[in-house]
């Protein structure tokens, strides 16, 4: 189940923003969501390999169970690379009623791809989630914590995606 | 009737990372006042406005805070639920966005009233970009001595902590949110023990929405325009969010007793297109839906309750005729099978098969025997699920059953009609 990531390098500057977050939650492990969380920000490609779920629960130290337990659980959190600019497409109803299907479709088209698999060059991947709050601009996609939207007309999408390089 | 601001009062007037200018506009003042008061006096005045928690549940804030005080063990503690994460609710994101300070007195009023040791926000990781502003009016209000040891020489010590979720619509239930502060899956628990007798790390816990919380500082500091507002046991003002199908969604504060209609067509700015109602869900995706005939009802917990509907979260769902009965539902369903937790079955397999009986309907390939076995499994799961999410999830299809009747129909070609 635990991917192989003996490809993904945990560097020396990792490791220290690593402890710099450790620091920044007290090494407090029940503040364990928030800390992965942070630490999945700093991975350029959006997710938490297993050598860095290692270092964490060794650090903290927690047990690596409920690492993985909180991975698997949370939608949030990754155990599989995403793109360096992960598309996160509300799926609300309040984005559906507001046709968010042409948005999704298009943004397919776009971009060439389909869930769980990452363009070319590692810029993007696109996933549903249920709802991110952001009802007032449906339909709407979140790319690293801001939201985009309402997002009705391919020119909108193509001119998003053109900031992201 | 418009749109009026006594708790988004704040909103627009301060700078919200400077917590002198937040004082500047009378910050602090009630924390002050409640000080010098008797904790019970706070219940009072939260019982007398007839306060119902704002996050979905309705219980009364008052009498919760006066139990959560009465408990004879130490180590109280507060929470502030912050992971909003019922369907077209937003409400709380502009609450903590344009008045993060409040927020924080309200806490501190709170632990306070309760007699708590800490306070805990628990915010949902989708509003990760409003985690400065608290994290930064946490620290000022620790310099200026509201927060820590000694607090305004009261000799009670205080500690507000900040936890985030990470996208699981199950953490807003009581039990699943104390799991996840302490460090685990967030899988609710069966109750017994009580929050209020040991949640969060076995302690006495007190956990309130962030709009009940809120409402509290503006509260202490004047309650006549409060008061005044509002009609029959349903007082003061509420913080909606309306979305979907209409022109102006957003967030609005309207004093309760307006009507369904008002808050579509003159705050909302009416339909997309000046098109028809399907329906309207009210009170999150956990909520119960209606049609066109809700219109003249006033949004009034009273009155909702008469035309078996609730408030919930504050949310207005306006759907038009584009999205049929049938594609909401399973829209709704969608999200709940997503969402469950799958610890306890009722939950896990009766979502899964709705969905199944749903999608029956939509292909016309259903039997009468399919309909009856849905509604039996829509009963079942409220009165044997573990948490909330099971015991809501079916509202909205249950209360289908009642308004769209030919949707489900014996008669296929009635309810193909319908369904298209």
């Amino acid at each position: 189940m635990i991917e192989d990531s003996s490809k993904f390098e945990l560097t020396e500057e990792l490791k220290a923003s690593i402890d710099k977050i450790l620091v920044e939650h007290y090494h407090d492990f029940t503040q364990i969501v928030g800390i992965l969380l942070d630490v999945q920000s700093k991975i350029e490609q959006h997710y938490i390999p297993k050598i860095v779920a290692c270092y964490v629960a060794e650090k903290l130290p927690v047990k690596l169970s409920v690492i993985y337990d909180c991975m698997t659980f949370y939608d949030a959190l990754s155990d599989k690379p995403r793109g360096r600019y992960p598309i996160e497409i509300c799926d609300s109803i309040a984005c559906k009623v507001n046709n968010n299907e042409f948005l999704l479709k298009t943004l397919k088209e776009l971009l060439g791809i389909d869930f769980g698999t990452v363009t070319y060059d590692g810029r993007f991947t696109i996933e549903k989630v249920s709802c991110f709050g952001a009802c007032d601009r449906a339909p709407a996609v979140k790319i690293n914590g801001i939201v985009y939207g309402p997002l009705k007309t391919k020119a909108q999408m193509r001119g998003l995606l053109e900031q992201f390089v | 009737m418009k749109e009026i601001n006594y708790i988004t009062e704040n909103f627009g007037k301060y700078d919200v990372f400077s917590i002198d200018s937040y004082m500047d506009i009378g910050g602090f003042a009630s924390l002050k006042k409640v000080i010098a008061m008797d904790t019970e006096d706070i219940a009072t005045l939260l019982t007398t406005a007839k306060i119902k928690g704002r996050g979905g549940a309705e219980y009364p804030m008052g009498r919760k805070w006066s139990q959560a005080h009465a408990v004879d063990r130490p180590h109280h503690c507060v929470v502030c639920n912050a992971d909003e994460g019922e369907t077209c609710t937003f409400k709380d994101r502009e609450l903590i966005k344009n008045d993060p300070f409040n927020l924080i007195e309200a806490i501190i009023i709170a632990g306070w009233a309760v007699n708590a040791e800490d306070g805990y926000i628990y915010m949902r990781a989708e509003y990760g970009s409003l985690r400065p502003r608290l994290l930064n009016a946490i620290k000022q209000a620790e310099e200026r001595g509201f927060l820590g040891e000694n607090i305004l020489n009261s000799g009670w010590n205080y500690k507000i902590h900040l936890y985030s979720g990470a996208g699981a619509y199950v953490c807003g239930e009581g039990t699943a949110l104390i799991r996840s502060i302490e460090g685990k899956a967030g899988r609710p628990r069966m109750k017994p023990p009580f929050m209020k007798q040991s949640g969060l790390f076995s302690r006495p816990t007190c956990i309130d929405n962030v709009e009940s919380l809120s409402i509290v500082p503006h509260l202490l500091r004047d309650a006549k325009p409060y008061m005044e507002m509002g009609q029959g046991d349903s007082i003061g003002s509420k913080m909606i969010s309306v979305g979907g199908n209409v022109n102006r969604p957003g967030v609005y504060e309207m004093p309760f007793g307006m009507t369904v209609r008002q808050i579509i067509y003159d705050l909302a700015g009416g339909i997309q297109g000046d098109r028809n109602i399907r329906l309207i869900q009210f009170g999150g995706v956990s909520g119960k839906i209606s049609d066109s005939r809700v219109l003249d009802v006033p949004y009034t917990y009273e009155d909702f309750a008469k035309n078996n509907l609730i408030i919930g979260s504050g949310s207005v769902l306006v759907i038009d005729e584009r999205t049929s009965v049938i594609d909401f539902l399973r829209y709704t369903q969608d999200f709940f099978l997503h969402e469950s937790c799958g610890q306890c079955i009722p939950c896990r397999e009766g979502n899964r098969h709705i969905r199944i009986f749903l999608e029956k309907i939509k292909d016309g390939t259903y039997t009468d025997e399919d309909i009856k076995t849905m509604k039996t499994f829509a009963k079942v799961m409220p009165m044997s699920s573990l948490c909330g999410l099971g015991e809501t999830a079916q509202n909205a299809l249950k209360s289908a059953f009642e308004i769209f009747p030919e949707v489900f129909t014996s008669n296929r070609q009635k309810s193909m009609e319908a369904v298209y």
